[in-house]
């Protein structure tokens, strides 16, 4: 067995050498629960978000709105036991809570995802919602006055700008998330923090080995954000147009050819 | 007798204690041009909006084609009947000018691609903005951007359209491009209903001319009668501001 080396470097390379491909897999689960998490995150909380946008009209039959409201009410206690709360706090009493109450014996990876959406649903929900009333009232009254109904206006108009305008915020929670599954250790996740904790204690090497980790995570977080931002310039669409027109010698010139018209 | 396309009976609308509208009695038929004019405040937008249920009104029958459209339990299907065009444009950011043309045909028209972009590309052609249809609205300039807005009215092949003071945010340049679009409408008989500050627009392009005061049809008429010979005290003194129309 080789010896422990003396110099900081040194032992770095040695963990790395010897460890490395434990923190790999520790920082590859780190970023599934993480990104699964934040997409089923963002399902859960386009629907919250988009369910609390929803206007309810005196004009509404009376079920229509009793249903709605009973559904709002369900869906603010929701949001507000999940962002006041600590995410380790929820894992303890949902996976051990789940054992004992109900007999439920969830399964580890289950929990872990089931935990990270449901937080980060609850976080998105106030965001989209907030998203949904960044979007001008006149492109709603635009939408209806051509015909389209509620869900359609929703689906075709204000989800596509609001998702371009809470971009930066979906960033923000993946990257929140990357680093919070850390708190999944506690139930027994075997991600990057849980990994980094049993090679400090192998050797003894504590300040080594989490610099690996901090370096690791630092990795998986710059990555990503840099990753959210060229989405985000995709999303904005071309900055430029190119004039349509029938003359064909100004093809050349750039300009776009559009499509034969006919009398209608 | 030509067809009765809007009618409004004892229409009422308030904001709060503030009644914005008191017991408006109106009608459109068939191929009327009608102007709505008035000092700002007096009820004109509240009007229009009321016409296509962007305002729910407070009492009173608005009567489309002899239905009332204040029971129709599909509002959706009737705005689509009724055009609007509006003040700040509304025009979708997230969507090409062609695009803005057809998502009402294939949405809510229900019809198929091929034939929906053929139709877009008719009416924007109609407003001149042929060459723009790949531009996004925040490219355009106001004028253009109020034509496409008018284009995607006129594809949704609406009965009646609807005018909110379509020229007010729009420098006097813009104002006349638009005036002349909606002027070549009037000439081909479209049924229109237009709020607007613009005078001699009114008198050239309308057959019916509403004067609106503090929520009230204070006079209505032909646009000479009103322009002319305006028989009511709060007519004429409305109308001497605009004396070199």
């Amino acid at each position: 067995m080789k010896a422990l080396p003396d110099d900081f470097l040194g032992r770095i390379a040695f963990i790395i050498e010897k460890y490395g491909e434990n923190l790999l897999k520790g920082a590859g689960t780190t970023l599934i629960i993480a990104l699964v998490g934040t997409i089923i995150g963002c399902l859960i909380g386009f629907v919250v978000g988009v369910i609390q946008a929803t206007p309810i009209n005196k004009s509404d039959n009376i079920f229509k709105r009793i249903f709605l409201r009973i559904i709002n009410i369900i869906l603010t206690v929701y949001v507000e036991v999940f962002r006041g709360t600590p995410m380790m706090v929820q894992a303890m009493f949902i996976f051990y809570g789940s054992a004992i109450l109900f007999n439920i014996h969830m399964d580890m990876w289950v929990a872990a995802y089931f935990i990270v959406s449901i937080n980060t649903g609850a976080y998105m929900a106030e965001t989209v919602r907030g998203g949904i009333l960044s979007i001008s009232e006149g492109q709603t009254e635009g939408a209806k006055a051509i015909g389209m109904t509620h869900v359609q206006t929703m689906v075709y108009v204000i989800i596509p700008q609001a998702i371009r305008n809470i971009m930066p915020q979906i960033g923000n929670n993946l990257i929140i998330n990357i680093k919070d599954t850390c708190v999944l250790s506690c139930i027994g996740v075997v991600e990057l923090f849980f990994v980094s904790k049993t090679v400090s204690g192998a050797y003894y090497t504590v300040f080594e080995t989490y610099t690996i980790t901090m370096v690791m995570y630092l990795c998986m977080t710059v990555f990503f954000s840099k990753l959210l931002r060229i989405i985000e310039s995709k999303l904005n669409g071309p900055k430029d147009y190119s004039l349509s027109t029938t003359d064909t010698l100004a093809y050349t010139s750039g300009m776009l050819k559009y499509p034969k018209k006919e009398v209608v | 007798m030509q067809e009765k396309m809007i009618e409004i009976k004892h229409l009422r609308k308030s904001y709060g204690n503030n009644e914005v509208l008191k017991d408006i009695n109106f009608s459109v038929k068939k191929g009327d041009v009608t102007c709505i004019i008035g000092s700002s405040g007096s009820g004109k937008s509240t009007l229009l909006r009321c016409i296509n249920l962007l305002e729910t009104p407070f009492e009173g029958e608005i009567l489309y084609k002899n239905q009332n459209v204040l029971e129709m339990k599909n509002i959706s299907s009737y705005r689509a009947k009724v055009g609007m065009v509006f003040q700040n444009f509304n025009l979708f950011e997230n969507m090409n000018v062609l695009k803005n043309c057809t998502i009402g045909l294939t949405k809510v028209l229900k019809e198929d691609k091929e034939q929906a972009k053929k139709e877009s590309l008719y009416y924007l052609e109609k407003v001149g903005m042929l060459p723009y249809i790949n531009a996004r609205p925040r490219q355009l300039s106001g004028g253009q951007k109020q034509r496409v807005a008018i284009a995607r009215a006129l594809a949704m092949k609406p009965d009646v359209l609807l005018f909110d003071e379509p020229t007010s945010a729009l420098d006097p340049q813009m104002v006349g491009e638009v005036l002349n679009v909606i002027k070549n409408l009037a000439k081909e008989g479209f049924t229109m209903i237009i709020v607007t500050h613009e005078m001699a627009f009114a008198r050239d392009v309308s057959n019916h001319v509403v004067y609106m005061n503090n929520g009230i049809i204070c006079e209505e008429g032909t646009p000479d009668e009103i322009f002319k010979n305006p028989k009511k005290e709060e007519t004429k003194n409305f109308l001497e501001r605009f004396i070199n129309i």
